[in-house]
């Protein structure tokens, strides 16, 4: 055995015995195994808890887009009521209010109902073949706002009682204040679901990183042993773990996309049905827009990032230990 | 390069094992320790490889008193003391030569900078036909000249072994001493723990005993 050639020369000298060395590099195998039950454990938690999250976002997205939908249709609408008062005529109550209306500006359709549309609109209640004459029921006025204009309701509510001192003018706020407060109350229990979801996960992904690293004990003490810091080794696992969070959210949250993406089919189906009908009055059509897809993938990829965060946490407390 | 001052270890609240050990390992010096089993030499290896802190006194490592040392320098120290331990620990994910390889990989290294000088160890060691076998499938013997070579392939400053021989026939124990000779020659500070007298009778060095837990020095 000699010292020769190069800075450091080889360690020992094989003389005639020297072997060819291969030219390409080799495959060298990952610091940290691939597989491991411990491994597929945790894409499993990843997944499931990724496809919950991604559910209930999408689900929340589903009822907000309705919600906004139904309160952009009623905001634009108001009736008004006339009701039959002794002395007045009734007919030209309603005339008159009508064209108050028309004259009051942002409004652009005015749509008196005629005694027989009157008719129409109580014959689920009262039957056909009723004489409305006989009965003191109120006329029903309808007027469209123009979308984006705020409309004066005082002064139309003074300018038609001026002509007409028994109508009543109804903008629907009412009903609109409990839409919105409904909605609100969907998507808060939509974020509160979606926190415990992700606790859940920070906690799972703590306990199965500290299940992979007892397992993986003793490859952490052979790497302390040929001089590997903390650092070194924290980053080959935080790479194994953050590929399994990344594996384990493309299945969770494609399996999701996949399910929002064929609801539009399956609510088709039950169209029709009391249970189908119910559904798509909830939830519009099912269908969930491209943005929607994009916040999926979007959580998928922040459930994987709190994944390798939690293991890091969980990564450096265990080093410590070890060492 | 070494220096201990009064240096004492107990395990928890249990009785001193090593006591009042001052002694000086200097660079390129070649030494044997010895003792009857339980005398604490794996501690002393331990505490020569900063895996384990005295409970009292000063151990001065390259220069540096450990007391006062970070994570992230011990692991730089580290890097420069090769360690051969009686259990191996070898990866059993990874293969015969990437084992070898493994405190270059940490370093760093580029693999086409260092392929020929493992390859040309593995051979030396005798495991030239084995590079691309798994730890598992190798004899005792086998996975104790991985280990040794894993140890000495960085060439470190200084290189501890733990009953390096004990596995291997004594042809090849020889062999392995020589390579131990080798290193030493080259620079490296060597501690061999051993029982075995016979390959302390083939090389004139310094011998320490431990005995009872204080050192016996015979130059």
């Amino acid at each position: 055995m000699s010292r020769t050639g190069d800075e450091h020369g080889p360690l020992v000298d094989l003389g005639t015995e020297r072997p060819q060395v291969p030219a390409q590099a080799r495959n060298m195998s990952p610091i940290v195994p691939r597989a491991s039950i411990s491994g597929r454990a945790l894409v499993a938690v990843v997944a499931i808890m990724t496809f919950l999250a991604s559910i209930t976002t999408g689900t929340v997205l589903l009822v907000s887009a309705s919600a906004a939908e139904w309160q952009s249709e009623v905001a634009s609408e108001i009736t008004m009521q006339v009701r039959p008062q002794a002395g007045r005529d009734l007919e030209r109550d309603v005339t008159a209010a009508a064209e108050a209306m028309r004259t009051q500006p942002g409004i652009v359709q005015v749509k008196p109902f005629t005694k027989d549309e009157s008719a129409r609109l109580l014959e689920p209640w009262l039957g056909s073949g009723l004489s409305i004459e006989q009965l003191p029921v109120p006329r029903v006025i309808v007027a469209r706002v123009q979308p984006g204009t705020t409309l004066d309701l005082a002064a139309l509510r003074a300018r038609v009682t001026q002509v007409a001192p028994s109508a009543s003018v109804d903008d629907h706020r009412a009903w609109i204040e409990r839409m919105r407060s409904m909605t609100g109350a969907t998507v808060f229990a939509g974020i509160g679901i979606l926190v415990l979801v992700i606790a859940a996960t920070i906690i799972s992904v703590s306990f199965a990183t500290r299940g992979a690293m007892a397992a993986n004990r003793p490859i952490v003490e052979v790497l302390h042993f040929v001089g590997a810091g903390d650092r070194y080794i924290a980053n080959h696992f935080l790479r194994h773990f953050l590929r399994l969070g990344l594996e384990g959210g493309v299945i969770g949250g494609g399996a999701a996309m996949l399910g929002f993406g064929f609801s539009e089919s399956i609510a088709a189906w039950f169209s029709g049905t009391p249970v189908g009908d119910q559904f798509a009055a909830l939830l519009g059509t099912f269908s969930l827009p491209p943005s929607g897809y994009l916040a999926l993938a979007v959580q998928a990829v922040a459930i994987a990032a709190i994944t390798a965060w939690a293991s890091r946490r969980t990564l450096f407390a265990t080093l410590d230990d070890i060492d | 390069m070494v220096r201990f001052e009064n240096v004492g270890l107990r395990y928890g609240l249990g009785p001193e094992i090593l006591r009042d050990l001052s002694f000086m390992i200097p660079a390129h010096s070649f030494q044997f320790l010895t003792g009857p089993s339980g005398a604490g030499k794996t501690s002393l290896l331990r505490l020569l490889f900063l895996s384990l802190r005295p409970t009292r006194g000063l151990v001065n490592l390259f220069g540096q008193d450990v007391s006062l040392l970070g994570k992230d320098q011990v692991a730089n120290l580290r890097q420069r003391i090769g360690i051969v331990l009686q259990d191996f620990r070898l990866l059993d994910h990874m293969t015969t030569y990437e084992n070898v390889a493994l405190p270059f990989r940490v370093m760093g290294r580029e693999e086409s900078s260092y392929r020929r000088e493992v390859i040309d160890l593995l051979r030396w060691v005798g495991l030239g036909e084995r590079m691309d076998a798994l730890p598992p499938i190798l004899s005792g013997g086998e996975k104790q000249r991985a280990a040794i070579a894993r140890a000495v392939i960085s060439r470190p400053q200084l290189l501890l072994a733990d009953e390096p021989t004990g596995s291997v026939d004594p042809t090849l124990g020889r062999r392995l001493l020589r390579l131990f000779i080798e290193l030493n020659r080259l620079g490296t500070a060597v501690i061999i723990a051993t029982h075995d007298i016979t390959l302390m009778d083939q090389y004139e060095a310094r011998r320490m005993v431990l005995h009872q837990g204080r050192l016996h020095i015979y130059e």
